[in-house]
């Protein structure tokens, strides 16, 4: 299994949490119930100590494992200092206004795309989402460090560009519509995540 | 008895304010603002779910200056004004309790509740006037940002939030004098061996020796394991004070010089570093205390509902003891998102060390229903069903922390709902309310002097309104922000309105759930009852009486 986007990741994520959810709510009604009663109950599974331990180990630990695998951002991230991008977009962002290099940004399918981006004052967000609100990535903005991110788009669309983190009541309206576009795919972008 | 008199004198006139000793009516005090702190905090969440469904609604008038001062202080009076009063209260009752050692102050102890009232109702203050908004995390440079916020509001807000601390360093130094007095139980006990047991190491070395083969290393620990869960705990808490604090004397400096008509470079302070500083204390507060002081609790409450041992109680000292070099490392998962953070510092303290969380957290739900299961059969009580579905909530939100803490997932969670909702609200709402109610209606009769509860399907009614409207409100608000829905934004298109109706309907059940907690504790008590209770006491006892005063 591996993850196109993000709308695939957090659809996989919604069901295996809710699955999760329901399970762990259940075990404990189930422990609740029993433990009232005055018969012995026979657990269905006996769970050992170090078996459960060992669990425990293997979820967290595995977590991560199988997301570095099957999630293709995340060693681009990881690496990205050594990658060559196709392409560069060097953003500034003060006084909650985005400065951008040109009015849109068009890139062309499987390209690697270098966001560099500069506060010369507060601490944002810089955050691509989807038409249908879903968010496609994002990272924080600081000032004073360097804030990169490499990224690329395997679906045609077009996406809006919105700060992600809070810098004051005024960074509410830091939005721009339609800012990127990704052409020569095969696929048009999917919308509507979990919904 | 009638109505009329259970309101005035309280149920079947059970409740005597006049029996109280000093500890009972500090502990009580602080309880009672806590749960006002909590319905405030409640009725601004409210407030909050009715404008992300329809901005234009009153208070916030469609105005974003509003909604996040209210969104600023509604952790301030949530998790300060209420949880740790709370929490400190019940805290300062246990140790005497549980030691049968006298509190070493009274005085102390009442500073701490009114300090964290005053500093509550000041920085409640600062936003709502001022609109004064730089939230929980006060990015830097964003509360010295006098383009956007006023001085004034800042000084304000930051010396609310530096009185709060400066009750908690109180309480702490309250609880460390008591737990090191060598009186009663302990009055052969030197400090070495009081503080060996405090961290837990005699667990942790019983353990050692019995797979060398040894004897014990201490047959008797020196103090009892929700001591050491107390004490363990406040560690945290000392240094979590200590981090606001110097924060808050930072943003004063430029705010003053501010004031003075003095421009300070704010570029001077590394946005980062100063993150990354700010975070380590904050998250002391949330992985460090309150995972610690949730399993404590949860062992102090299964003994006292069972009347036997802790299961395993040696993993359990010695896992707490684990527990305090995990909460120190984990601060780097808030910064995932943050690309000028080193990538090493990410994985190791942001993904490994956090997972670790699991497996502590985990321990502690395993002990203590292993701890309930070999008492079996129970009666299921109100504390038990509480601390049942404080279980739960921990059960629910700490893999849903773990899973936000991941380097895949966190590209695409960070600042949505998702955090606030799935992880954060479930683990206060459902996991630390669920298990601080439990220890209330344990603690209820020895705190009163067996008052009667007023009506027990008022308290079943107020269990599962919480419990479904704490589960549903954090679930909704999660899949809204699987689908993007930010968590520091307000959005005015209706955007994200059916999962916000859902959330605010599970919200309303919260907020419902509270006033018949309210109203069933005031017809316990007695309006006069709850008058007494700030009234001075007669009797100037300081423990719980177990052991007279020449103890
Ligand atoms: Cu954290």
């Amino acid at each position: 299994m591996t993850f196109l986007n993000s709308l695939e990741l957090l659809a996989f994520h919604n069901v295996a949490y809710t699955v999760y959810s329901v399970l762990i709510i259940a075990i404990i009604a189930w422990f609740g119930y029993n433990l009232t009663r005055s018969e012995k109950a026979e657990p269905m599974v006996r769970i050992p100590f170090y078996g459960f331990i060992a669990f425990l180990v293997a979820a967290g630990v595995g977590h991560h494992i199988f997301t570095y695998n099957v999630v293709p951002w995340v060693a681009q991230d990881i690496m990205r200092e050594s990658i060559k991008p196709d392409q560069v977009y060097k953003v500034t962002i003060e006084k909650h206004q985005f400065q951008l290099p040109s009015e849109k940004l068009v890139v062309e399918c499987g390209q690697k795309v270098l966001f560099d981006v500069t506060s010369q004052d507060l601490v944002y967000g810089f955050g691509l989402f989807r038409k249908d609100h879903t968010m496609v990535t994002q990272m924080q903005v600081n000032p004073g460090s360097k804030n990169t991110i490499l990224w690329t788009f395997h679906e045609n669309g077009v996406f809006d560009l919105m700060s992600t983190e809070y810098s004051g009541p005024k960074g509410n309206g830091m939005f721009v519509p339609s800012i990127m576009e990704v052409r020569g795919c095969k696929t048009n972008v999917a919308q509507g995540g979990s919904k | 008895m009638s109505f009329m008199n259970d309101l005035i004198h309280g149920a079947d006139s059970k409740f005597d304010h006049t029996s109280l000793n000093a500890l009972q009516k500090a502990t009580l005090r602080a309880v009672v603002v806590s749960f006002l702190f909590y319905g405030l905090a409640a009725l601004e969440g409210m407030i909050m779910r009715a404008a992300s469904i329809a901005p234009s609604i009153k208070p916030v008038n469609g105005s974003v200056d509003h909604y996040f001062a209210i969104m600023t202080v509604h952790p301030i009076v949530g998790i300060f004004g209420s949880t740790y009063q709370l929490v400190f209260a019940a805290f300062l009752f246990l140790v005497p309790f549980l030691t049968k050692k006298p509190l070493y102050s009274i005085k102390l102890a009442n500073a701490t509740w009114i300090l964290i009232t005053i500093g509550t109702m000041a920085s409640w203050l600062a936003s709502f006037v001022y609109n004064y908004a730089p939230l929980y995390t006060l990015y830097w440079p964003l509360p010295a940002d006098t383009t956007q916020f006023k001085a004034i509001g800042g000084v304000m807000f930051i010396v609310g939030v530096a009185l709060i601390m400066v009750g908690t360093l109180l309480f702490i130094y309250n609880i460390y004098a008591t737990v090191f007095s060598k009186v009663g139980v302990h009055k052969n006990k030197t400090t070495k061996e009081l503080l060996i047991s405090g961290f837990g190491i005699d667990g942790m070395l019983n353990l050692v020796h019995k797979l060398t083969g040894k004897e014990p290393y201490s047959k008797e620990p020196a103090l009892s394991l929700p001591v050491v869960a107390i004490f363990r705990g406040t560690v945290d808490t000392f240094l979590d004070a200590l981090v606001i604090l110097s924060a808050g004397v930072l943003v004063l400096v430029y705010l003053f010089a501010d004031m003075g008509g003095v421009k300070l470079d704010v570029a001077s302070i590394d946005a980062l570093l100063y993150k990354n500083w700010f975070w380590w204390g904050l998250d002391l507060v949330a992985d460090g205390l309150v995972l610690i002081y949730v399993a404590g609790s949860w062992y102090l409450l299964a003994t006292l509902i069972t009347g036997q041992k802790l299961f395993m109680e040696n993993v359990a000292r010695a896992a707490l003891m684990l527990e305090l070099l995990v909460s120190w490392m984990v601060w780097s998962h808030h910064l995932l998102a943050d690309q000028g953070q080193p990538e090493m510092m990410k994985l190791i303290s942001g993904e490994m060390v956090t997972a670790f969380e699991l497996l502590t957290q985990g321990l502690a739900l395993f002990i203590t229903l292993v701890t309930l299961w070999k008492a079996r059969p129970l009666k299921m009580t109100m504390e038990l069903k509480y601390l049942l579905g404080g279980l739960i909530g921990f059960g629910l939100a700490v893999p849903a922390g773990i899973i936000q803490a991941d380097m895949a997932m966190n590209r695409v969670l960070h600042n949505t709902q998702w955090i606030i909702g799935a992880h954060v609200h479930i683990a206060i709402i459902v996991g630390l309310y669920m298990t601080l109610y439990s220890a209330v209606y344990v603690l209820w009769p020895l705190v009163t002097n067996n008052a009667k509860l007023w009506s027990t399907k008022l308290a079943n009614a107020h269990f599962w309104l919480h419990l479904i409207g704490g589960i549903g409100m954090g679930a909704f608000m999660g899949m809204a922000g699987l689908d993007g829905m930010l968590r520091r934004h307000l959005y005015f298109n209706g955007e994200y309105n059916f999962f916000m109706i859902l959330a605010a309907i599970c919200g309303t059940m919260l907020l419902v759930a509270w006033l018949l907690f309210l109203f069933n504790v005031i017809m316990s008590v007695g309006l006069k009852g709850l008058i007494g209770i700030f009234l001075p006491s007669h009797n100037k006892e300081a423990s719980y009486g177990i052991e007279p005063a020449n103890a």
